[in-house]
């Protein structure tokens, strides 16, 4: 790792003026910038801790409307009680990040400003309409995530908090890499007032996506059953060494009808 | 530099270290704690896990600046004097080891395990808790029995206790 400055702010205000300098990142749990500043990958002249900075912690749930500080760790989003009964689906995703060392420092909010196109809340905030609240402005989901490790943040910009009403049924499925435990192809079924929303990570070529043929399969009825004979095209989704294209498509069918049962279970 | 201040085992240290110190190579160079090992160095295998403010860590992956303020228990921690941590003692018990490298990081995670779940531990709840930390040696047959016992011990001394 090279030489780096390291910094604790206290306030958004004094993260925000720290964030001016050349190379400043902000840091949150770590579990992505630490081991790509061990292998040079990111070389940051300053890195500004954000997880001492009170008002980004914590899960308020208020009727259905959610709302979690960007620093909240992958842990404390699993074990919340309250948000455990209005919204399990996401509990069931942050208990499945990583492993048990890993959820007790990544955060939400560093996870989703990192956007890699494997990781599990993308899946999550495109599925529930979320709302990613910055210490600038609101942007909704579908616009935040723009490619990837690619978001519409600015410049020292900072997550706050995301934001989302509890559906009346989510679930969440996945099929882990088994060596890295990120997604291969993982999927976010979400049934509210305003219909199905289905979003895919780990599959696409251009990270997290939407998938309409699914949704639309799952507005006529909302049962895995309703996807049998649903194909994705293998177009514009990953290729590597742990699966095809062809394989993801079919994964992203697959993942699809065990999140729906998850969701009705 | 950073000037830090932490708990360690239950002793103060305060240190200047370099900013980009990870908390392992603290541990193990500034205090000579070398129980706690640097296995794959990239957050994978886990024989580097200790316990920040009560919860389980990889040490290869927080610099020690992130630590300042806090509280950290390492495997030499863990033993009272002589007498063996439970877990400790299970895992000798149970032979939950070959090489032994991966051990103080099974045994900081099974603490940690153990103390998430009160209501008790099951073969499989076990196995899935042991996603992040890899043994090359034993197949994890004997770590798990080892840390079913631990659980075991431990339940039937917190009643014993209350």
């Amino acid at each position: 790792m090279y030489a780096t400055n390291y910094h604790r702010p206290k306030s958004l205000a004094e993260a925000a003026e720290l964030a001016r300098s050349a190379d400043a990142k902000y840091l949150s749990g770590g579990m992505t910038l630490i081991p790509a500043m061990k292998t040079r990958l990111a070389a940051p002249s300053d890195v500004i801790d954000l997880t001492h900075i009170a008002e980004l912690k914590g899960v308020t749930v208020s009727g259905r409307s959610v709302t979690i500080g960007a620093a909240t760790t992958h842990f404390d989003v699993a074990n919340n009680a309250e948000l455990k009964r209005v919204c399990p689906a996401i509990c069931h995703l942050a208990a499945h990040i990583g492993d048990p060392h890993v959820r007790h420092r990544g955060t939400i909010g560093g996870s989703i400003s990192n956007n890699d196109p494997a990781a599990d809340y993308p899946s999550a905030m495109l599925a529930l309409d979320a709302i990613i609240v910055t210490d600038r402005r609101e942007i909704a989901a579908q616009d935040f995530f723009t490619g990837l490790f690619e978001t519409a943040l600015e410049d020292g910009e900072i997550v706050k908090a995301v934001r989302f009403d509890a559906p009346e049924k989510a679930g969440y499925a996945k099929f882990p890499n088994p060596a890295s435990r990120y997604a291969m192809t993982g999927v976010f079924v979400a049934r509210g007032g305003d219909g199905v929303k289905v979003a895919v990570t780990g599959a696409g070529d251009n990270g997290v996506f939407r998938a309409t043929d699914i949704e639309a399969a799952l507005a006529r009825g909302f049962d895995p059953a309703a996807l049998q004979g649903v194909t994705i095209p293998a177009d514009g989704m990953m290729s590597d060494l742990h699966a095809s294209s062809e394989y993801r498509a079919n994964l992203v069918v697959v993942m699809a009808k065990r999140a729906v049962a998850a969701a009705l279970a | 530099m950073s000037d830090i201040s932490l708990v360690v085992n239950g002793r103060n240290v305060s240190a200047s270290v370099e900013d980009r110190t990870l908390l392992v190579n603290f541990l193990r160079e500034h205090l000579g704690l070398t129980g706690t090992h640097v296995g794959c160095d990239t957050s994978q295998c886990g024989a580097c896990v200790v316990h920040v403010d009560g919860r389980s860590v990889k040490s290869c992956t927080m610099l020690a600046a992130q630590a300042d303020g806090a509280a950290v228990l390492t495997i030499e921690g863990l033993a009272d004097g002589a007498t063996l941590h439970p877990v400790q003692a299970a895992f000798r018990e149970h032979h939950g080891l070959q090489c032994g490298f991966c051990t103080p990081g099974m045994i900081m995670a099974a603490t940690d395990m153990i103390r998430r779940h009160p209501e008790g531990l099951d073969e499989k709840t076990v196995r899935a808790e042991l996603e992040g930390n890899i043994c090359r040696c034993t197949g994890y047959h004997n770590i798990v029995k080892a840390i079913l016992a631990a659980a075991q011990a431990m339940a039937g001394g917190a009643a014993k206790a209350a």
